[in-house]
């Protein structure tokens, strides 16, 4: 018998209910698919990048419940209930930038630009967190999204002007 | 990777009954375990999803114990006023490891079964050199090659890899235990003794490639039990080739308790110099009554290192591990 044979009855796929960028989808994944392929291959969601797909980039950062992860290490299947804000959830309905894509803008916290989705949305969670007490303490919160371009002084720089933007 | 099932019981003892599959793996945060399903290293047919069992990440004192629950996430550890008040170190460790974003996901758990960082284990399949723990019998291409990475205590000739977790090393100094949970019961276990060195394995009759733990299958890590000692201050050192989101060198967590200067108890623990956190039992015991100065601590632990064997490129440990020893016990006493 091989060993697929062997895997007992279940169905195929699993519905999932979870919300993105405010929206409520109820969604049919198999159990192996990442929340990162998910949002890139079947909701269309390309802001968030697919760099390393193994946790050490942070092009893929997200926010579940509110808390900054890499999509590749989540299953779909771990999101049940959970709510989830990709880049393309940063900006208001009216397309208004968020403070923190303002200041990137403004201080040029970017060259090739394909880090910065995860840049941004990891800025979002670390000011929200109260890591920004100074250069040092970003550039430590702000490890896991790894920069190419070596555009790393000017992020340091736009997630300080976005803190202080947003009193914190 | 491959299809699996995938099951997210509500209690633990729904949990234990699914375990009972063949080819059944655990998944909490699954920032470890996804990876070895991408690499080919585990290849479960069932994935049992422990991440939301009530309870089991809390963190709380429980009479003269911290209880650290193993759903507790790093983040949440590293910045507990319950953990920097007790068991500093072991929150120092937790915020010195992986990155923002992977420590908002990894559990305290899991983090202590990550397997070894070697280069020539952690790679896709199918491997084109030899690694016993790959592919047992097929040698070990890290003793012969590139062995910067490589124990210094307890390795055999067939593995010289080391454990990779900053958190166990300080569970190590503070002298934590696990509490382990089956369908069988609760046993609790020192995390001193978790763990096993290839030398350890292969003495108990074991693989020494293979066997890396004393987990029964089935067991689950449900806690961590910390004493808590009052009078005693903690510390983590860690030394890597970058400042932040890097694996380590070597690492060292010191717990000491100081009376007018002189040393009553000390308790000293080595990380990635062995495949388990490596306790400096020699100098924790003829350091008690002595003042806390770099020149007898120097002597003392070169005592324990005397016990090191190195690699051509492992040879550097010796001389990083002591002083990484000598400057955390300064520092947990200063």
């Amino acid at each position: 018998m091989s060993r697929d044979t062997q895997i007992r009855e279940q169905p195929k796929t699993h519905e999932v209910r979870i919300r993105v960028n405010g929206e409520e989808r109820v969604t049919e994944v198999e159990a192996r698919t990442s929340l990162l392929d998910w949002l890139r291959e079947a909701i269309g969601l390309t802001g968030t990048k697919k760099g390393c797909n193994e946790g050490a980039c942070g092009s893929c950062t997200v926010l579940v419940d509110g808390r900054r992860m890499n999509a590749c290490m989540i299953l779909v299947v771990q999101c049940e209930g959970s709510a989830v804000t990709t880049v393309e959830g940063l900006a208001g309905p009216d397309g208004e930038l968020h403070p923190v894509q303002r200041a990137f803008s403004a201080c040029d916290a970017y060259q090739c630009g394909y880090c910065t989705p995860g840049q941004l949305i990891s800025a979002v969670a670390c000011i929200e967190e109260g890591h920004t007490g100074s250069e040092e303490e970003v550039r430590e919160w702000m490890s896991g999204n790894l920069c190419r371009c070596s555009a790393y002084p000017q992020i340091t720089a736009a997630v300080m002007m976005a803190a202080e933007e947003l009193g914190r | 990777m491959k299809r699996f099932t995938y099951d997210r019981p509500q209690l633990e003892g729904g949990a234990f009954s699914l375990l009972e599959q063949p080819e059944a793996s655990v998944i909490a945060g699954g920032t470890e375990l996804l990876n070895w399903m991408r690499l080919g290293i585990a290849e479960p047919d069932h994935l049992v999803d422990i991440a939301r069992l009530p309870g089991w990440g809390e963190i709380a004192l429980d009479g003269e114990t911290l209880r650290i629950g193993a759903l507790a996430t790093l983040n949440k550890v590293g910045e507990h006023p319950l953990v920097d008040a007790h068991a500093r170190a072991l929150g120092e460790a937790c915020l010195l490891a992986a990155s923002a974003q992977l420590r908002n996901r990894a559990t305290i758990g899991g983090n202590v079964l990550q397997r070894t960082r070697c280069v020539y284990f952690r790679a896709e399949a199918p491997l084109t050199w030899g690694c016993n723990k790959r592919q047992p019998g097929s040698g070990c291409a890290a003793i012969a090659g590139h062995s910067d990475d490589a124990a210094i205590f307890g390795w055999s000739e067939s593995c010289a890899a080391t454990h990779p977790s900053d958190p166990l090393v300080a569970l190590a100094c503070l002298d934590a235990e696990a509490e382990l949970h089956s369908a069988s019961g609760v046993r609790r276990l020192p995390v001193c003794d978790l763990h096993l060195s290839q030398v350890e394995a292969e003495a108990e009759g074991e693989d020494g490639a293979t066997a890396e733990n004393r987990l029964e299958r089935g067991e689950l890590i449900a806690a961590y039990l910390i004493p808590l000692r009052p009078a005693s201050r903690s510390t983590y050192l860690k030394v890597r080739d970058r400042q932040s989101f890097a694996y380590s060198r070597v690492t060292a967590a010191a717990s000491v308790e100081l009376e007018d200067g002189v040393i009553g108890a000390l308790r000293i623990a080595l990380g990635s110099v062995a495949q388990r956190p490596w306790r400096l039992g020699r100098a924790e015991q003829a350091l008690v009554g002595e003042r806390l100065e770099e020149a007898s601590l120097l002597a003392a632990i070169e005592r324990d290192m005397e016990e090191a064997r190195t690699l051509p490129g492992s040879d550097y440990k010796r001389r990083l591990a002591r002083n990484a020893a000598i400057r955390a016990v300064m520092a947990a006493g200063a």
